[in-house]
């Protein structure tokens, strides 16, 4: 999960980190107090979670609450490269003398987490490592050591941070570890990290992406989740506990295990170009155990979509049996009527592996005009497409 | 033979009176896996019976090698309870340790990694998040349908389960000597380039299937050691030409970061080294028909 720059300021703070005051806004008159509170020159920020705010207008000085109250009413309410603007975050200013960058991420190919940190911060670290490799340092972590004070005076050298901030940045390097790890983040950046007029190092700004396999143990990052920017049918989703992703097409994916499910998505596309250009809806993996419960949540979920058209059922029987998921799907048929939401788009069911002759033969006995067998994933992904494109 | 896993080899479960573990020592021991017993440091002295075989529960992994001889371990144990688990696997110095486990904090996973380096290296670990391994006809280590194949010449190496099974399944009148699930999380045990190693050493396999899928750049590394070191030859198939950027499918790992870890740029890369490369995994398994024919 990706935290907003307000978010990230907030948790850099409780563990002790230099960042300047600030606060945040949904409407201008609320802006409008927080600039009062910090008094003087304030900045407004637009809180998207995408990169390039600055150039695309989302970042503004403003010189007290007039001017505050004003901005925020610009910067609210824009479209950033997709993204709506639905809160502005206020800060302090800074007088910036020096900006440098500091990260600490995952390093998925040395299985363990790795140091990025440069004393050419300010832009794009992608764009620094690019031009001016040589004022990138990368540093590897060991994941049972982790940071302390000598290793971060190893990054400090690394990076060749200047001699009268080496302390500060030692300090910072620590303590944005302890967070790090208290907080089961996959990447913390700070960019700019900077020195300002008066001499000391803050953190400007603050990137923070935390692990949701880890929310087990940090049950205060659920209010962390922007409830705003989520799909309701995502939502929906979650809240039956389906692993379902919302995407643009028109042909509703139900399968068993994210590698198929991600690989039936492409086989569809294929056979979408040759069905009115339709894409897939949806990723829904409903995992092992397919009951009917379980599959009348998925079908509920995807015909939810008002986008969807057909729906591609596609169930490799590995330890589950194609003949439970058979009576599964018939079941979840007659549920979804039960509740009052008849099915009445087409359905295009798959089945393969374990028992996968039985499972045929329900659905046939089943004889539902809406279901329609095919025994190969691409022949069903060229049906599903063909009923999807017939019902657009 | 096979990779990894044999006849001979003696396996524990951790996590073996819990219901994701008992289910499936059941299944295991159905497959003809030595299956020796299991720890739960709460019943450790009981039994429990699986249809007949009844099987000892061990306080602790080191006691359940003392008394049994064990080799392989499948950890069953949930999340927040996994790294002590593979911990404790990695102190008893276990050859083979199966994480099958989904949903283990990143943290944990390389923090149970560099622990393993910084022991030696004594323990080879599958997983977290994975079906693990089976080689068909002589033992069965995790949660892969052990009756979808019989033995036969060809290797396998996956991050997804059910694409596993379906390769598997599509090429059952070849067969397999070993079938890898390696998981689909950031932070792994076994790599795509620890099982290409191992199959390219191993007389009983011929050929190689390598599924990969979005996110990271494990296939691209594969693919790399693949042009330098593997003279068998491998078919290939990855997941997620269709995927978004941004958002996680599924798997923890499974996600397109900016412009990295797609799937074209891992089928170029594999093309690259030579590798054949299916649109979709049934012409993946024409591929690996043409080379095994």
């Amino acid at each position: 999960m990706d935290l907003f720059e307000y978010q990230g300021r907030d948790l850099f703070e409780r563990h002790g980190l230099p960042v300047l005051g600030g606060g945040v806004a949904e409407t201008p008159q609320e802006a409008r107090a927080i600039a009062e509170r910090l008094g003087g020159k304030v900045v407004v920020k637009a809180q998207v979670k995408v990169g390039g705010r600055g150039k695309a207008g989302g970042v503004k000085l403003a010189d007290g609450p007039d001017e505050a109250q004003a901005r925020a009413a610009d910067i609210l309410g824009m479209d950033i490269k997709g993204h709506t603007v639905h809160k502005v975050m206020l800060a302090e200013t800074a007088d910036i003398k020096e900006e440098y960058y500091f990260s600490y991420l995952l390093d998925r190919a040395n299985r363990t987490f790795l140091c990025i940190a440069s004393v050419a911060g300010g832009m794009e670290i992608e764009q620094v490592a690019e031009e001016q490799p040589d004022r990138v340092a990368k540093i590897s972590i060991d994941a049972s050591k982790g940071v302390d004070e000598a290793k971060a005076r190893e990054i400090v050298a690394a990076a060749q941070f200047p001699a009268e901030v080496a302390d500060q940045v030692t300090d910072i390097a620590v303590k944005l570890w302890q967070a790090f790890v208290a907080e089961d983040a996959t990447l913390v950046e700070v960019n700019p990290l900077a020195k300002v007029g008066d001499g000391r190092v803050l953190a400007l700004d603050a990137k923070v992406t935390l692990d949701e396999n880890a929310s087990f143990r940090h049950p205060d990052h659920e209010a962390l989740v922007d409830k705003s920017a989520v799909d309701p049918i995502e939502q929906a989703a979650k809240a039956k506990n389906l692993n379902y992703v919302k995407l643009d097409g028109e042909v509703g994916i139900i399968g068993n295990g994210a590698g198929l499910v991600m690989s039936t998505l492409d086989v569809v596309a294929y056979a979408g170009e040759k069905h009115g250009n339709v894409k897939p809806a949806n990723f829904l993996d409903i995992g092992g155990g397919a009951s009917a419960q379980v599959m009348a949540n998925g079908l509920e979920i995807v015909l939810g979509d008002p986008g969807v058209k057909s729906v591609f059922v596609n169930v490799f029987g590995g330890i589950t049996a194609c003949d439970a998921v058979a009576n599964g799907i018939i079941q979840a048929l007659q549920l979804l009527d039960e509740r009052g939401e008849t099915v009445t788009k087409p359905l295009v069911v798959r089945l393969d592996g374990n028992n996968a002759e039985a499972g045929r033969a329900i659905l046939d006995g089943a004889n539902n005009p809406l279901v329609t067998r095919v025994d190969t994933m691409d022949g069903a992904a060229e049906k599903a497409a063909e009923l999807a494109a017939a019902g657009k | 033979m096979a990779i990894w896993l044999t006849k001979d080899s003696k396996v524990i479960v951790q996590g073996i009176t819990g219901g994701e573990g008992s289910k499936h020592t059941r299944r295991m021991l159905a497959a003809g896996t030595n299956v020796v017993g299991g720890t739960n440091p709460r019943k450790a002295g009981t039994k429990v019976d699986f249809d007949g075989t009844e099987l000892p529960v061990f306080a602790t992994v080191a006691e359940a090698m003392k008394e049994t001889g064990a080799d392989v371990s499948v950890i069953f144990v949930p999340p927040a309870g996994t790294k002590a688990a593979v911990i404790e696997a990695i102190d008893a110095e276990i050859p083979l340790a199966v994480v099958i486990t989904e949903g283990v904090p990143v943290q944990d996973s390389a923090s149970f990694w560099a622990y393993n380096v910084a022991k030696g290296g004594k323990t080879r670990i599958i997983g977290p998040n994975c079906p693990g391994i089976a080689s068909p006809g002589a033992s069965n280590a995790g949660i892969i349908p052990a009756d979808i194949t019989p033995q036969g010449r060809i290797g396998l190496v996956s991050k997804s389960g059910t694409l596993t099974y379906q390769l598997m399944y599509e090429l059952r009148d070849f067969g397999f000597s070993t079938a890898v699930g390696i998981g689909g999380d950031p932070i792994i045990g076994t790599t795509h380039i620890d099982a290409l190693k191992a199959f390219q050493e191993d007389p009983d396999t011929d050929a190689i299937v390598m599924i990969g899928e979005i996110g990271g750049d494990a296939e691209e590394r594969a693919a790399e050691f693949i042009k330098a070191n593997v003279t068998k030859p491998v078919v290939g198939y990855i997941a997620g030409f269709t995927a978004p950027p941004g958002k996680t499918m599924g798997h923890a790992g499974a996600i397109i970061s900016g412009s990295a870890g797609t799937a074209d740029a891992k089928k170029a890369a594999l093309e690259a080294a030579g590798v054949k490369v299916g649109k979709t995994p049934s012409e993946t398994a024409r591929l690996m028909r043409e080379v095994m024919s």
